[in-house]
């Protein structure tokens, strides 16, 4: 596979799993003049069918479970799943809970996880420079 | 049907659980008919976390705090406010005056930060990406401000059972001064920009519309009831912590237009002037607040001790950037989770107001006067709705019903 996309500008596409709005606040905080990645040529799309970047918050709530999948398959590959924050990463404070399908992981491959709750906008950009390195070893690897 | 007549047909158009005009995961059924929407519907369900359950079989009330913040991470602060004062009642602990100033001066700054955040949204939401991206850089300031003086960004951790954990210094004042001092120097600004600006204009007046007496029959609270001419506000009303000792008034949009409407365009200028009259309360309280302790009980331990061993009720409410909220909580003595913990979230009765403020308006309408609300699902979808008249549509999902029919199939087969 070719990862000629991932050298040019990413597409990131937002999906709330059933997060607390914290690390949801945190991307659009990223987005947003401070932060400003759009002068990376990262940008929030509409569609997953657009997007290059998943970037899922939330401990995965049992209704939420087709959802998830349905927009991991509706995402063209090469593709890469971000997690935001602990509870999409292990469960968080709500580990124990009878309503969760969680963490992510168990649903969808993952590529980079982004502790914290909520993590820092610096640390969500370093997570996307680091899903960016991830692929391009894979890629030099050959697994690609 | 004879020829030339034409048959008018309703649509049932499914918004959502994941849509990019919805921050959060929500289904909305609309019934359209042509471009008027006729009918309206809301599915939750999609964020629930089950907080209640584990704050009454996992954490003991201290940990409960940390969950409370996690209810919602926009609201972050009012939860552990209202939760922290339901346990206090519950345990007979007083919190120190100090405490009191501390508490209601982060709420205040939570509630500026949030004001500005939703107008960013609704910006977004009527397709008006500038003012999006202007009222989240504005916003900014105030983030540095609370992560200044709490160490945290989003969720705050101030909270503790008979005060606060983290005490405002004198050398901290100037930065929080500065902040409020840029606040009111852009105040006019923003002003313009959201109240006289054309566009914002044409797409929020007359849309979305909540008269007086709707509000009051559906029992709204926050600006969205406020916007509708209700003057109710906890802080005015069921003054708590330090807003005993301050001035405050429910704001309605006829102190600036003269008139209620109880459009988009009313709570746009109920949430601005509430920034406004946020920014006094912080300055007011930096000049009230009396040295002295933060917290009732220093020492965790015996704190969590003199929790085990209460008996009791309280309820905590507090007013959030959205409404009202309220937490009910029960302690037994030996028991060392609270044996009862129910939330009650603005948006939970907000929401009731949905189906008035979008039928008969257009679909195009629906993103800005659905956000017009300033709806909060994490808030809200900690119960499952049961109607009993559509139980079926509030409860199953697609892909339930689906699995339902597979089943049904298999039954008959046999």
């Amino acid at each position: 596979m070719s990862l000629k996309a991932f050298k040019r500008a990413l597409w990131v596409y937002h999906l709330n799993t059933g997060s607390c709005n914290g690390c949801d606040i945190e991307i659009l905080a990223v987005l947003t003049p401070r932060y400003d990645v759009e002068r990376f040529g990262i940008r929030l799309v509409g569609t997953p069918r657009h997007a290059d970047v998943l970037l899922v918050t939330g401990p995965v709530i049992k209704q939420m479970v087709p959802r998830v999948k349905r927009i991991y398959a509706q995402t063209p590959d090469p593709k890469v799943v971000m997690v935001i924050g602990n509870c999409g990463s292990e469960g968080g404070v709500f580990y124990e809970s009878y309503n969760l399908a969680g963490p992510i992981d168990q649903i969808i491959p993952v590529t980079v996880y982004v502790p914290g709750c909520p993590p820092r906008p610096e640390a969500i950009i370093e997570g996307v420079a680091k899903a960016w390195v991830k692929l391009e070893q894979l890629e030099q690897q050959g697994v690609l | 049907m004879t020829v030339g007549e034409t048959r008018k047909a309703t649509y049932t158009i499914p918004i959502g659980p994941i849509h990019p005009a919805l921050k959060e995961p929500v289904r909305l059924d609309l019934t359209i008919d042509g471009e008027e929407v006729v009918g309206v519907d809301v599915a939750l369900g999609h964020v629930h976390r089950g907080i209640e359950w584990l704050g009454m079989h996992r954490n003991n009330p201290i940990q409960s705090l940390y969950l409370a913040e996690r209810i919602c991470g926009i609201c972050n602060v009012c939860h552990p406010f209202a939760f922290a004062m339901a346990v206090e009642q519950a345990a007979g602990i007083t919190p120190p005056e100090r405490a009191e100033y501390i508490r209601t001066i982060i709420a205040e700054m939570e509630r500026i930060h949030s004001h500005l955040l939703w107008a960013g949204v609704a910006a977004h939401e009527i397709g008006f990406d500038t003012i999006f991206y202007l009222a989240w850089r504005v916003r900014e300031d105030i983030m540095d401000v609370m992560e200044y003086v709490t160490g945290n960004r989003i969720t705050k951790g101030m909270f503790q059972i008979g005060g606060v954990r983290r005490d405002i210094t004198a050398e901290q004042l100037p930065r929080i001064r500065q902040s409020l001092e840029y606040y009111k120097s852009i105040f006019g600004q923003l002003k313009r920009v959201f109240l006289d600006d054309r566009t914002i204009r044409m797409r929020t007046k007359n849309v979305g519309i909540l008269k007086r007496e709707d509000a009051l029959k559906l029992l709204t609270c926050g600006p969205t009831g406020r916007a509708s001419g209700v003057a109710k506000d906890v802080r005015q009303d069921q003054a708590y912590a330090a807003y005993a000792d301050l001035d405050i008034k429910a704001i309605t949009p006829d102190i600036l237009t003269g008139t209620v409407v109880g459009d988009v365009y009313d709570r746009i200028i109920v949430r601005l002037l509430e920034v406004k009259q946020s920014i006094e309360i912080i300055e007011q309280c930096i000049e009230k607040m009396p040295s002295g302790p933060i917290l009732a009980q220093p020492k965790t331990a015996a704190l969590l001790n003199a929790l085990t061993k209460a008996e009791g009720e309280g309820i905590g409410r507090a007013e959030a950037p959205r409404g009202e909220v309220i937490h009910y909580v029960r302690l037994e003595a030996g028991r060392e989770t609270v044996s009862t913990w129910k939330v009650r979230a603005p948006t939970y009765t907000n929401l009731m107001a949905m189906p008035t403020l979008l039928i008969g308006g257009q679909i195009a309408d629906v993103p800005i006067a659905f956000a017009s609300i300033d709806p909060c699902f994490s808030c809200t979808n900690r119960a499952v709705i049961v109607d009993r008249k559509t139980n079926k549509k509030f409860l199953l999902t697609d892909k339930e019903l689906r699995e339902l029919s597979i089943e049904k199939t298999r039954k008959l087969k046999c």
